[in-house]
């Protein structure tokens, strides 16, 4: 991953927001990501993110274990111990339907668990770093990533122009790593770190 | 709001389609009298049976508007208020659909259309006396009376309170509230009255009495289901052609998708109690359950049987499962159609399967029927709109329905 620059503008309106990231894409910025205490509707949209595939990604999920219920009990009924129950069939389709559906629910809803964590990052004992601590409270933070080319002190001030009540400009290392947060620079210890108020 | 287009007019091409679809259901119904209803017993039956058919079909669709209405007033929704003109004027064919289909009801139970309703006649029949204390004539026509005399008073009751705000609007938020709590009232009376007749008895006594001897606990909540998707993909036709003609320009993409997605999820609900009430039935294997399922499987409506599967549930799930499809006006009026006339087949296999089980007698005669109710539907709702705003734009939750976003 490596460490990168990132200028980070924190906004406390999300009428403010909106226009700003509209506006700082139109600029040419790279927005890294926005970090918002709970989900905003349309701000994907807003970002030009594409749709996730976690909806593809389910449903092959989904269509495996039908796959493997179908193919295990029809196996199991009719060439490895076919048994005669109740007088049915032995391929006996309909009785099947409830484990076929559960196993369809239970491939995909897994599935899908993992690779939502897989994308987002998460996992048990995994860091990442934190921008400001108030993302997660009631500040939506915009996160610009900056090139060594970057003119910092520009792209903050495009920032405050945009609406931001607070900017810094921070080193950071975006990917996830195990272990503890001493990775993570402390604010108050990092030269690095330049408050721009 | 000046700009919105809020009056609809009935084009004359549209009053011409709709009047000629209400010749071509007349005209049917004179035909298939002189062909059917002069003849036997059986002649007569298969007649009244595609009356039958027909009027409890459409009567249940253009009430699943209302409930589609009810619920979402209930749940405090706010997305369906761009289109909820058009859901009350579909409701308003409540009216003559439901005169006529107790017009045909009581024809059937005071004709002695004991070929359908066999259980009017019991001649000493152990299982049908014992079923006489619900399946007899008087409950018949007191609780057919009130259903469909209910259900257009309690219709009547929530377009006039929609109405009521369209030249006074809210004064102040708590007008707002007192208003939003009126509704409340009035929809959950409908909605518990709906759960009283659709959702239990009526399917009991319209339809699942034409087997008077077999039951089902899930049949009920079969029709319910049928009825729904079929009145959402109804809800859907309307909203698609007034978008085309260039009206409901708040409604976007965002809002065909909830309709959308209504349409896949009760599709899939549908599919659950189909296959619940057959694989209970198929694996008890009790002969007295399977009685109703040997015609439609093995029998001459196999062919209906499974081609009514695979329009209603793997037609939708394939079609209707990408987000894309649901967003996509051209997808969502096909899938809509296909909805409409396979729940018919539905309501076919239901009536037909079991007084004429030794052949599918499926002609034109019953789809002549089932297109004047296309064009009876088609003008009261046209008619409908065309005396009211399109719009219920002073409702406190108006704005919500702009700012959709899903």
């Amino acid at each position: 991953m490596g460490v990168k620059r990132f200028a980070v503008g924190c906004f406390d309106n999300e009428d403010v927001l909106f226009p700003a990231v509209k506006k700082v894409r139109k600029a040419g910025y790279k927005i890294h990501d926005v970090y918002t205490p709970m989900p905003i509707h349309g701000l994907d949209a807003a970002m030009g993110l594409r749709d996730t595939s976690l909806h593809t990604a389910g449903f092959i999920y989904g269509i495996s274990g039908t796959t493997t219920a179908l193919t295990c009990i029809s196996w199991v009924f009719t060439i490895d111990w076919p048994l005669n129950i109740g007088g049915k069939p032995h391929f006996a389709l309909p009785a099947w339907i409830p484990i076929t559906f559960e196993l369809t629910v239970l491939f995909s809803a897994v599935g899908m668990v993992l690779t939502f964590c897989y994308l987002c990052q998460l996992a048990p004992f995994v860091k990442k770093h934190h921008f400001h601590p108030r993302a997660t409270d009631d500040l939506f933070v915009m996160v610009v990533e900056l090139t060594p080319k970057s003119n910092e002190s520009e792209v903050i001030g495009f920032l405050q122009n945009a609406g931001a009540i607070e900017t810094k400009i921070e080193e950071a290392e975006t990917g996830w790593w195990l272990g503890r947060y001493d990775k993570d620079k402390r604010p108050f210890e990092s030269p690095n770190v330049i408050s721009v108020q | 709001m000046s700009s919105l287009k809020e009056q609809f007019v009935m084009s004359p091409r549209y009053r011409m389609w709709s009047l000629g679809l209400m010749g071509v259901g007349i005209l049917s119904v004179i035909i298939g009298f002189i062909m059917y209803g002069t003849g036997d017993e059986e002649a007569k039956a298969r007649f009244w049976a595609t009356m039958l058919q027909n009027s409890v079909y459409f009567l249940l669709v253009v009430n699943a508007a209302m409930f589609f209405i009810c619920a979402t007033t209930l749940a405090m929704g706010g997305w369906q208020m761009s289109f909820r003109r058009v859901s009350e004027a579909i409701s308003v064919a409540v009216i003559p659909i439901g005169v006529i289909a107790f017009v045909i009801l009581m024809a059937l139970v005071l004709g002695n259309q004991h070929h359908l309703y066999h259980w009017l006649n019991t001649e000493g029949d152990k299982v049908l006396e014992g079923k006489k204390g619900f399946l007899n004539r008087g409950f018949f026509i007191v609780w057919t009376t009130l259903t469909i005399g209910l259900w257009i008073i309690l219709g009547m009751k929530m377009r006039s309170l929609s109405r009521s705000l369209d030249n006074n609007p809210l004064p102040n938020v708590e007008a707002g509230r007192r208003y939003v709590f009126t509704n409340t009232v009035w929809a959950s009376i409908y909605i518990v009255w709906f759960a009283l007749t659709v959702a239990s008895t009526i399917p009991w006594l319209w339809l699942m009495s034409i087997n008077a001897h077999w039951y089902s606990t899930m049949y009920s909540w079969y029709t319910f289901a049928s009825t729904f998707v079929a009145g959402l993909a109804l809800i859907t036709l309307f909203v698609v052609y007034l978008k085309n003609k260039g009206h409901l320009e708040v409604v976007n993409e965002e809002h065909l998708h909830d309709l959308g997605k209504f349409m896949f999820a009760f599709s899939i609900f549908w599919t659950y109690l189909w296959f619940s009430q057959f694989m209970l039935i198929w694996y008890a294997n009790i002969p007295e359950e399977t009685v109703y399922y040997q015609p439609r499987v093995r029998g001459e409506y196999r062919g209906i049987f499974w081609l009514n599967l695979i329009i209603n549930f793997v037609a939708p799930i394939l079609i209707l499962m990408r987000r894309s499809s649901k967003r996509n006006y051209t997808t969502i009026t096909f899938m809509a159609v296909v909805l409409l006339f396979g729940h018919w087949i539905d309501f076919y296999q239901m009536v037909f399967a079991g007084p004429f089980s030794e052949h599918v007698q499926l002609n034109l005669f019953d789809f002549g029927v089932a297109a004047g109710f296309v064009g009876l539907i088609l003008f009261t709702t046209g008619n409908a709109l065309s005396k009211h705003p399109m719009y219920a734009n002073n409702h406190p939750f108006f704005k919500e329905t702009i700012i959709h976003y899903t």
